[in-house]
């Protein structure tokens, strides 16, 4: 592999504490190292910006809903259609991109590792067919347990060790890579058309309530040692007054601590928080609840979150929160899609304007910012729009710009209809914070490489570590004339390398990479109650043989990286 | 004003997509210019000039331009698409998307025209001397952002799916339609001077048809309410009325419901 | 001595039953026994076996004759016309595997073509109302374990997907349903008495053509207001019965068939009756699933999707991807003489196309990848036989309901035979070089 040295560059990295020093960062065999020969390649980073590759930790990037959303919304891709060209495919969709856009986006802002937020265990197939033609970044897909019947008799009983046991085998078979939680038991209710709106409603039939099988799940990921934390979308989400319940949900981490060989030290992470954060008790007295998550996650050391930020377009919703969807379609009147999948969980898809022109929207936008504004910890706290749900991916540029210029969030809040509401309602306008490069390092790289239990490999600069770097046309030397130019810098690199492959060159794709599967490989003791369990539910409930689930071949994860996980001890 | 004629001279061998064919095109440039503009045929690249004798020269702007389109047209597609101001004079029968996604200007076509005229229509005039085909007016697949301005006029028939997700603006036909006619209309108005088959304003929400000749079969989902006398183009009738489509969510305006209205003229 | 292969994948129908039981010699050549598959299942497993089959390419002589030509002429002929013609249109996908759709969506991008499946001659309307207003749905395992009212409209599954209603929709006994058949009341909408109908609690044999009217007054049925007398040729009574029995279940199901999609109405048939099942989860739980044909169609249509945006009809000519049933649909594209070369693969147009279309595609160069001799064949220049999928090639699939399922090869294809993908890398790779690509 050949060797490069990027030279004279402003490096932020929080790994090694480095706060924007004039430093060469010199790759070698796919990994940063102290020096390299004579003969490396010299990228001139004078007056730029260098950082790590940045890590999305939550994103609908690949699978059935996201596909399912390129399929009903032709009209997201009208007139928009981009053409092959050079090394890139043709690509299309503005809020559900295709799989080849959605690698060269990623790419081009600098981004080499991004993890699919909720994979459907019986579509892991279709998961990884779609992971596999995303080029480029690293991914990893989360499958969900909240609602699945296993999960649900077994934490009933509070059977840890066979629920860690289930997960372990449905990590291997789905080559998932963390526990994600969507609405616990509030998918099983809506097979039934209901919900469980409170961490106590208990879920129909299976006498279990979300806050069991929440305690649970945090139980049996630390049993097994895996790297991410239990990863939740909690009840009630986006509904006014819904704090309550994220507090609610919050608390059921209380006194648990991490055990992991990662260097993970939370034991939950709170998911597109900005949907969770609502005051008030109807439309009309919709407030701000920020500080109450951001105070409680501030002095509670073992939870991280990200953001979800609003970024003001049309876009396409879509989540495991099946009720949710529901209850969407019937507030905005637009097309509904849903599919719940037996014994496991549901999804739903429907299209949604983040209007500035709604009083709403724009409060849910300052809800958004006000969140990171407001974490003390920015290792704790990673920025992501839940694409394509607050808004697509292809817009953190915008959103960095609000976060590192009061300058850009007072344009914003002037052009809203509704000025006075987004003021009246929330904090943003008192909010005189901006943001540094080396938070921004921490919101994207290093807090969520650490949260994902990939702090040793990627988020950071430190030799050894994987040669992911980003090279921004920004100078943090000089002051910024105009915010629009911060976004501008940050939607298309100078350069990026992926596992020390140069794979975007002046905002250009110039090499598909070397991609991975990246999933969790749990090794535990024997559990032959377990596997019957299983064989028993394929018998009689499952529409697919056993054989048939759990065959995934080497076509569909044509390079796979395995973190093992060795719980076989307990 | 300024006028460009176009004259097709070699016929394509498929069909030919001339999106470039609009005053918002041809504005500012000579016709050695306007011979230049690209067009497709299949996936060959090439241009207006290969196919059209060009004469005369554009306007400044748009609003400057008139575009005469004379010689066989009906293996082009696309004129006046998204034209936003001048006019258009086709003097024979062209393909489908005449005047789509246009937003402002005059458009007449002497002959028919194809499937998917003015789709996503937001204002401007289209008249077709002709017949229409099926689509006319209606939304982009999968948009529920419809026809929402603009007035066209059908001296001919028209096909199915006309007015398909309208929210504003008015579509006249003199002859007859095929089935579905603003289906999941919000808003806007059609009137239909000659006769139609079934599945009227199927899940409209609101809006108007008003219908001079018969109808085979009526919705069900609209119920009779009674009669009452309408005053269309300045002459006055006696219309039955009906509302619905009651099967369908509707909104409320000051605390009543507002229904879509189906006339029939007694 | 013999080899039995479980959990064999069915490639025939959207049902993609997955629980068959294959008998092959120990040398892995010969299928000898079906087990579990329906007729038409079993028989696509021993037509495999036929000895008169077509093992090699075969390009039409200017006498009407067959000369039989190498794989590698055949790639050399398809990669050529395909370099050549202005609009292309490439038609099938339905009957491989989502790795050859891959592909071909590769030799797609680059000759700049028209593509689309079979979803255009049966459930491409669904698609259209899908996008239009959305998609209540499930996986079958949800009917099988929750499922109370089932509803077929405009299918009859008795013969279309014989194993159907005995593997999920009617006879199991689920997790909530362990009374299988007497835990659900069956309703079917045909104007015919097929044998579905036989079956049915209800019978709705409505006027034909009339559909969209049955449906919207149902939805004006479940909201109580006034109805004509009489509905498609049903009494009222019996549509606010009917209605009732919707609403009174604790989770239904409609399936339905091209009796309604390809009947007029089309897509608008579809969009009410999704609007029918999105109303009905305002009283219960509902869901609604098209009974897709060909075992991949569902298959094609996400790997067009994912690659491309668009579920079928998609066109790629100008360089980027657009779709517009109507416009860049097959049929109407053969119609009205768009396309300039016909490649068919997986797939028989010949069979299934108005007989203008199918003329179309006589007058233009053509090459038709099939395993059996079909009226495509037929009528194309070049007929390149190929390993049948499911039963000679593993691969990927997509049942009705989007689950993906890999196929197992279960016997070796006869010596020499080239698998749908191999012939299409070989195809892409030269067209590569034809048009200078990387």
């Amino acid at each position: 592999m050949s060797e490069y040295i990027i030279k004279n560059g402003n490096v932020f990295d929080p790994v090694q504490g480095i706060k924007g020093d004039k430093k060469d960062i010199a790759i070698k065999d796919g990994k940063i190292v102290d020096k390299v020969g004579s003969g490396a390649k010299v990228i001139d980073a004078s007056g730029k910006t260098v950082m790590a590759g940045a890590v999305e930790i939550h994103a609908h990037i690949a699978g059935p809903k996201v596909n399912l959303g390129r399929i009903y919304r032709p009209e997201d891709k009208l007139f928009s259609c981009t053409p092959t060209k050079g090394m890139e495919r043709m690509g299309g969709g503005a809020s559900i991109p295709t799989t080849f856009k959605t690698g060269y986006e990623y790419a081009k802002m600098g981004y080499t590792t991004a993890m699919e937020a909720a994979m459907p265990p019986m579509f892991a197939k279709h998961v990884h067919e779609e992971i596999r033609d995303t080029p480029i970044i690293d991914e990893g897909a989360f499958p969900v347990f909240g609602n699945n019947w296993f999960v649900l008799e077994y934490l009933k009983n509070h059977e840890i060790e066979n629920t860690a046991a289930y997960i372990a085998w449905m990590l291997r078979v789905t080559k998932g890579y963390a526990v994600k939680v969507v609405n616990p038991g509030g998918t099983e209710a809506w097979a039934w058309g209901l919900n469980c709106l409170s961490v106590n409603d208990p879920v129909p039939y299976f006498d279990i309530t979300p806050a069991e099988i929440v305690k649970g799940l945090i139980e049996a990921n630390e049993y097994l040692g895996l790297p991410h934390s239990m990863h939740i979308h909690p009840n009630n989400l986006g509904n006014p007054g819904c704090y309550q319940t994220t507090l609610d949900t919050l608390r059921l981490a209380e006194g648990m601590k991490a055990n992991n060989k990662f260097g993970r030290e939370s034991v939950m992470h709170l998911t597109h928080s900005q949907f969770h954060a609502y005051k008030g008790t109807n439309w009309g007295d919709f407030e701000s609840g920020a500080k109450e998550i951001t105070d409680y996650v501030n002095k509670n050391k073992n939870i991280t979150i990200d953001t979800g930020n609003v970024t003001l377009d049309e876009t396409t919703t879509m989540t495991a929160d099946g009720p949710f969807e529901h209850h969407l379609t019937g507030l905005n009147n637009l097309k509904w899609a849903n599919c719940d999948v037996e014994l496991e969980t549901a999804a739903g898809v429907v299209p949604y304007i983040y209007s500035p022109n709604i009083s709403v929207c724009a409060i849910q936008w300052a809800i958004g910012l006000e969140i990171p504004l407001m974490m003390k910890d920015p290792m704790r706290c990673y920025i992501t729009t839940d694409h394509p749900n607050a808004g697509p991916f292809t817009r953190y540029p915008r959103v960095i710009k609000w976060l590192m210029s009061t300058k850009a969030r007072e344009t914003q809040i002037n052009a809203f209809k509704h000025k006075d509401k987004v003021l009246s309602q929330t904090s943003i306008g008192s909010l005189d914070k901006e943001l540094s490069l080396y938070e921004l390092a921490q919101m994207t790289r290093a807090g969520p490489a650490k949260s994902l239990g990939l702090g040793g490999m990627c988020g950071g600069l430190k030799p050894g570590m994987d040669a992911d770097v980003a090279v921004y046309n920004f100078n943090p030397d000089k002051p910024v004339a105009d915010p629009e130019d911060i976004e501008k810098a940050f939607s298309r690199c100078a350069a990026v390398f992926k596992s020390g492959v140069q794979v975007v060159s002046n905002g250009e794709i110039v090499s598909t990479g070397n991609k991975r599967t990246l999933w969790v490989n749990a090794k535990v003791n024997d559990n032959p109650q377990v596997m019957r369990d299983i064989n028993e539910k394929f018998l009689k409930y499952y529409s697919i043989t056993q054989a048939n689930y759990e065959a995934l071949g080497h076509h569909f994860v044509p390079n796979p990286y395995a973190l093992e996980v060795d719980a076989t001890h307990v | 004003m300024e006028t460009v004629t176009i004259t097709m001279k070699n016929l394509p061998a498929l069909y030919l997509e001339a999106d470039t064919i609009t005053p918002d095109s041809f504005a500012g440039k000579t016709a050695a210019q306007i011979a230049e503009l690209p067009v497709y045929e299949g996936n060959v690249a090439t241009t207006l000039g290969k196919y059209f004798e060009i004469n005369g020269g554009a306007g400044a702007t748009a609003a400057d331009t008139k575009i005469i389109v004379k010689g066989d047209v009906r293996k082009v597609k696309y004129l006046g698409f998204k034209m936003s101001a001048g006019e258009m004079v086709i003097e024979g029968s062209t393909d489908l998307y005449v005047g789509a996604w246009m937003t402002g200007g005059k458009i007449l076509a002497k002959g028919n025209v194809e499937g998917f005229a003015a789709t996503a229509m937001k204002g401007g005039e289209l008249t077709i001397e002709g017949n229409a085909g099926n689509y006319l007016g209606a939304a982009y697949r999968g948009d529920w952002r419809g026809m929402s301005g603009g007035k066209i006029l059908v001296k001919g028939n028209a096909g199915s799916d006309v007015g398909m997700y309208m929210t504003g603006g008015e579509i006249v036909i003199n002859g007859n339609v095929d089935v579905h006619l603003m289906t999941h209309a919000e808003g806007g108005k059609t009137i239909v001077k000659g006769n139609t088959q079934s599945k009227l304003g199927g899940q409209m929400v609101d809006g108007t048809i008003i219908i001079y000749g018969s109808i085979e079969t009526m919705t069900p989902g609209f119920k009779p309410n009674g009669e009452v006398e309408l005053e269309v183009d300045g002459v006055k009738g006696k219309f039955a009325h009906f509302i619905g489509d009651m099967g369908e969510r509707h909104k409320k305006k000051k605390g009543a419901v507002v229904y879509a209205n189906l006339y029939k003229k007694i | 001595m013999t080899k039995t292969v479980t959990d064999v994948i069915c490639p025939f129908c959207g049902t993609l039953c997955d629980d068959l039981e294959v008998v092959v010699s120990d040398d892995g050549k010969q299928l000898l026994e079906v087990y579990n598959a329906c007729v038409i299942g079993t028989e696509k497993f021993l037509h495999s076996q036929a000895k008169d089959r077509v093992t090699r390419p075969r390009l039409r002589q200017a006498d009407g004759s067959w000369k039989e030509i190498s794989y590698d002429e055949a790639a050399d002929y398809t990669a050529s016309m395909l370099a050549k013609a202005k609009k292309p249109l490439m038609y099938g996908w339905s009957s491989t595997n989502c790795e050859a759709q891959s592909v071909g969506n590769e030799i797609a991008e680059i000759s700049k073509a028209c593509c689309d499946n079979t979803a255009a001659v049966c459930h491409g309307t669904t698609l259209i109302a899908v996008q239009d207003i959305g998609l209540p749905t499930c996986t079958l395992g949800e009917v099988k374990n929750r499922a109370d009212r089932v509803i077929f409209w405009g299918c009859n599954p008795a013969h279309a997907h014989p194993r159907h209603m005995s593997r999920y929709s009617i006879f199991p006994r689920g997790f909530f349903t362990g009374k299988g058949q007497m835990s659900r009341k069956m309703i079917v909408v045909d104007p015919r008495c097929t044998d579905t109908a036989k079956m049915a609690d209800v019978h709705l044999q409505l006027e034909q053509g009339k559909d969209y009217e049955l449906l919207n007054a149902l939805r004006v049925a479940f909201k109580g207001e006034w109805l004509p007398d009489v509905v498609a040729g049903i009494p009222k009574e019996k549509i606010r019965e009917a209605a009732d029995m919707m609403k009174s279940g604790r989770f239904g199901i409609i399936f339905f068939g091209m009796g309604v999609t390809q009947s007029i109405g089309k897509n608008h048939n579809i969009d009410e009756a999704i609007a029918v099942t999105k109303d009905l989860n305002e009283y219960t739980k509902f869901s609604i699933m098209p009974m897709r044909g060909h075992y991949n169609v569902t298959g094609s249509g996400e790997v067009f999707a994912w690659q491309f945006g668009f579920p079928y009809s998609v066109d790629l000519t100008r360089g980027f991807a657009r779709y517009n049933p109507g416009d860049t649909s097959s049929i109407d594209l053969l119609n009205r003489g768009e396309v300039d070369a016909m490649f068919t693969i997986g797939s028989d147009p010949g069979a299934h196309f108005p007989i203008s279309a199918v003329k179309h595609i006589a007058s233009v160069p053509s090459v038709c990848i099939d395993p059996h001799l079909t009226p495509t064949s037929g009528v194309s220049k070049l007929h390149v036989p190929v390993a049948f999928n499911g039963v000679e090639t593993g691969g990927n699939c997509y049942r009705m309901d989007n689950v993906p399922i890999d196929c197992r090869k279960v016997v070796e294809p006869p010596a020499g035979m080239l698998t749908d993908e191999q012939f299409l890398v070989m195809v892409r790779d030269r067209l590569k070089k034809l048009k200078g690509a990387a």
